[in-house]
C-alpha cells in the first residue's frame, strides 16, 4: 500500500531529476570528468527562467533561455580546467559558488514563486485530469527525448571523439582532437541538461529558490549509481537508460524512506551514506571491477 | 630519390631549461628523410630517442631549430594538428587504443584522424563491412568481434589493431617507438612482420625506434644511432644492407652500453 502511494511522486521527481542524472552520467561516466559545477547550474537554470517568466517571457523561450545559461556555466568550468590548468574538482567548487552570487542577481532575491504565472505546465493544469498525470507523461516525454538525442550524439564522430576523451585522452589527442576543446563542449552539454531540469523543477514546484541545487550532484551520483547496480553500463545505450532508471528508483526509495518516517532534514545525510556505501562496497571487497566503476568519482 | 619529406634544422630540446635539472635531451641535430624511407633508430636508454618522435609529433616544443614536414615549417604546431601528417604507434598496447570502446569505434576514430569531425554516424555499415575485410588480414579472428570492447583484447591483438589504426588512413609518416617491446617474443615477431608488411605495401615513410639490433639491421633501408642526444652513426642503402650485429658491436659496443641491444 505505502509502495503504491508514493509511486506517482517518486516518478513524477524521479522523471524531473533524470536530467541531472543524465548530465552527471556524461561528465563522471563518458568525459571522465569529477565536474561539480551542477550543485550551481541547477538552480542557475530555475533562477533564469523563474525571472524571466515573471518579467513576461513566453515560458517556453525562458525554459530554452535557462539550458542556454546552463550550457554557458559548463563551458566557464571547462575552459578554468582546460585553459588555466585550474584542478577540475576545484574549476567545478569554484565555479558553483560563483553561481550562488550569479544566481541570487538574476532572481534580485532569494527566491521567486510562479503560483500564479503561465508556465509550461499551465495548460496540463487546466486539463480534467489529476495533476500529476500529465506532468509525468510531459517529463517522461522529454526525459526520453534527449536521453536518445544523448545516445545518438555519442554515436558520431564527435560524440566519440568526445568518449575517447574520457578513455585515453593521449590518444584521441594523437588522432588530432582538440580535447580541450571536446571537454569544454561536454561539460556544457552536461550542465546544459542539468538547467533544464532546474528549469522544469522550478515551474514544476512553483518557485525557484537559490538553495534548490543544494546536494544535487551526490543525489544524481546516488542515482547513477543505483541505476548501474541493476543495469550494467556495458555501451552508451544502457549507461544513459542506467542514469534516468536510477533517478526514478533513488526518488522512490526516499519517497518511501520519508513515508516511513526518515526525517526530511536527515535525507542528505541518508543519500551520503547511500552513495559512500555503493562506492566504499567494492573499494572494500578489493575487486577489480569495484576500481573501475569509481572512474571519475 | 623522391623529395624530403621530413627536415630536421638544428634541432634542440631542452629539458627543464634553467634549473639544475636542465638536460639537453637533442642537441642540435640536423638530418632529412626522403619519402618512402623506413629508418630503424637505435641507441641507449636516454640517448634521446623517443623524445625525438614526440618532438616531430608535436608533443614537445623543441628549444631550437625547425622542423619541416612536406615543405611545410611545422616547428610550432601543437601535437593534435601534428595528427593530420602523422601515425604513431607506442610500446604499451593500451597507449593507443580506447579500451572501453568498441574495435569497430577505435577503428573509425583512427579512419577520421587529422579530419574534421562532425556529426556524422560514427561506426556506419559501409565502414563496419571495410573494417572486417581490413582485420581478416590480420589473422587474429578480429573481424568477428568488432563489437566487443578493446579492453578484452590480449596485448598482442591490441597492438595489431593499433598498427591497423595506424595506416587505416595513410599517414604521411609512421612513428614506431617499441612497439614489440611489451610483447612476447613470438607475438613480437608478428607484430613486426606485420609492420614491414604495412611499410612496404604503402611505401610508407617511416622512423623505427627498437632495442633488438637484430631488427633494427633487417628492417629499413636505413639506421641511425642516437647518443646523447645526437646522430652518432647514419647508415645507408647498400651499406645498410651488408650490415652484421658484429660490426655494430665492434664500432659502437662501447657506447651502447645496453645489455638488450645485444642480445
Ligand atoms: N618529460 C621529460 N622531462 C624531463 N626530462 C625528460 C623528459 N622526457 C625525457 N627526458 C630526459 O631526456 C633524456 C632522453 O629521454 P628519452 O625518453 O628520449 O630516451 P630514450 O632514448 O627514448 O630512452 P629509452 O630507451 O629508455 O626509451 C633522458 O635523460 C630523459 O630523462
Ligand atoms: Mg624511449
Amino acid at each position: 500500500m505505502v509502495v503504491l502511494s508514493v509511486l506517482p511522486i517518486s516518478l513524477q521527481q524521479g522523471l524531473a531529476y533524470a536530467l541531472v542524472a543524465l548530465g552527471i552520467a556524461l561528465t563522471f561516466r563518458v568525459l571522465a570528468f569529477p565536474d561539480l559545477t551542477v550543485d550551481g547550474s541547477f538552480p542557475l537554470g530555475g533562477a533564469v527562467a523563474a525571472r524571466l517568466i515573471v518579467q513576461g517571457v513566453d515560458p517556453i523561450l525562458s525554459t530554452l533561455a535557462a539550458l542556454v545559461a546552463g550550457f554557458i556555466a559548463g563551458c566557464l568550468t571547462g575552459i578554468l580546467n582546460t585553459r588555466l590548468k585550474i584542478n577540475s574538482l576545484l574549476a567545478g567548487i569554484l565555479m558553483m559558488t560563483i553561481l550562488y552570487s550569479v544566481n541570487l542577481r538574476i532572481m534580485a532575491r532569494a527566491n521567486i514563486q510562479l503560483l500564479y504565472r503561465p508556465t509550461v505546465f499551465t495548460s496540463m493544469e487546466n486539463m480534467d485530469v489529476v495533476r500529476f498525470i500529465p506532468i509525468i507523461i510531459f517529463f517522461f516525454v522529454i526525459t526520453v527525448f534527449v536521453k536518445i538525442l544523448v545516445d545518438l550524439f555519442l554515436h558520431t564522430e564527435y560524440g566519440m571523439a568526445l568518449r575517447a576523451t574520457g578513455d585515453n585522452e593521449d590518444m584521441i589527442r594523437s588522432l588530432g582532437v582538440n580535447t580541450d576543446n571536446a571537454t569544454i563542449f561536454g561539460l556544457g552539454l552536461s550542465n546544459a541538461m542539468v538547467a533544464l531540469s532546474g528549469a522544469l523543477v522550478a515551474q514544476d514546484q512553483g518557485f525557484a529558490d537559490v538553495g534548490m541545487g543544494i546536494g544535487m550532484i551526490v543525489a544524481g551520483l546516488a542515482s547513477i549509481i543505483i541505476g548501474e547496480a541493476i543495469i550494467k553500463p556495458k555501451t552508451v545505450f544502457r549507461l544513459t537508460l542506467a542514469a534516468v532508471a536510477g533517478s526514478v528508483m533513488y526518488r522512490f526509495i526516499i519517497s518511501l524512506g520519508l513515508r516511513l518516517g526518515l526525517a526530511p532534514t536527515d535525507l542528505k545525510m541518508a543519500t551520503g551514506f547511500m552513495v559512500i556505501l555503493a562506492l566504499g562496497v567494492p573499494a572494500f571487497k578489493k575487486t577489480r571491477e569495484g576500481k573501475d566503476h569509481l572512474r571519475g568519482v | 630519390m623522391g623529395e624530403k619529406m621530413l627536415v630536421f634544422e638544428g634541432i634542440t630540446k631542452i629539458f627543464n631549461q634553467g634549473t639544475q635539472d636542465e638536460k639537453r635531451a637533442l642537441n642540435q641535430i640536423d638530418f632529412d628523410i626522403n619519402a618512402g624511407d623506413y629508418i630503424t633508430i637505435i641507441g641507449s636508454n636516454g640517448a634521446g630517442k623517443s623524445t625525438l618522435l614526440n618532438v616531430i609529433a608535436g608533443t614537445y616544443p623543441p628549444e631550437e631549430g625547425r622542423l619541416i614536414i612536406d615543405q611545410q615549417d611545422v616547428t610550432k604546431m601543437p601535437d593534435y594538428k601534428m595528427a593530420a601528417y602523422l601515425s604513431r604507434v607506442f610500446q604499451s598496447p593500451t597507449m593507443g587504443t580506447a579500451g572501453k570502446m568498441t574495435i569497430a569505434e577505435n577503428l573509425s576514430l583512427a579512419e577520421c584522424r587529422g579530419k574534421k569531425r562532425g556529426l556524422k554516424w560514427g561506426v556506419t555499415r559501409a565502414r563496419k563491412k571495410r573494417y572486417g575485410e581490413l582485420l581478416k588480414v590480420l589473422e587474429l579472428g578480429l573481424e568477428d568481434r568488432l563489437n566487443q570492447s578493446v579492453g578484452l583484447l590480449s596485448g598482442g591483438q591490441r597492438q595489431s589493431l593499433t598498427l591497423l589504426m595506424a595506416t587505416l588512413s595513410l599517414p604521411k609518416l609512421l612513428l614506431l617507438d617499441e612497439h614489440t617491446a611489451a610483447l612476447d617474443p613470438r607475438t613480437a615477431a608478428k607484430v613486426s612482420e606485420l609492420t614491414d608488411r604495412m611499410v612496404a605495401e604503402n611505401n610508407l615513410t617511416t622512423l623505427m625506434v627498437t632495442h633488438n639490433m637484430k631488427q633494427a639491421i633487417r628492417c629499413g633501408n636505413r639506421m641511425i644511432m642516437l647518443h646523447e642526444g645526437k646522430v652518432q652513426f647514419d647508415i645507408k642503402g647498400k651499406d645498410k644492407e651488408s650490415l652484421t650485429v658484429e660490426e655494430v658491436v665492434k664500432r659502437f659496443g662501447a657506447k651502447l652500453k645496453d645489455e638488450s641491444l645485444l642480445a
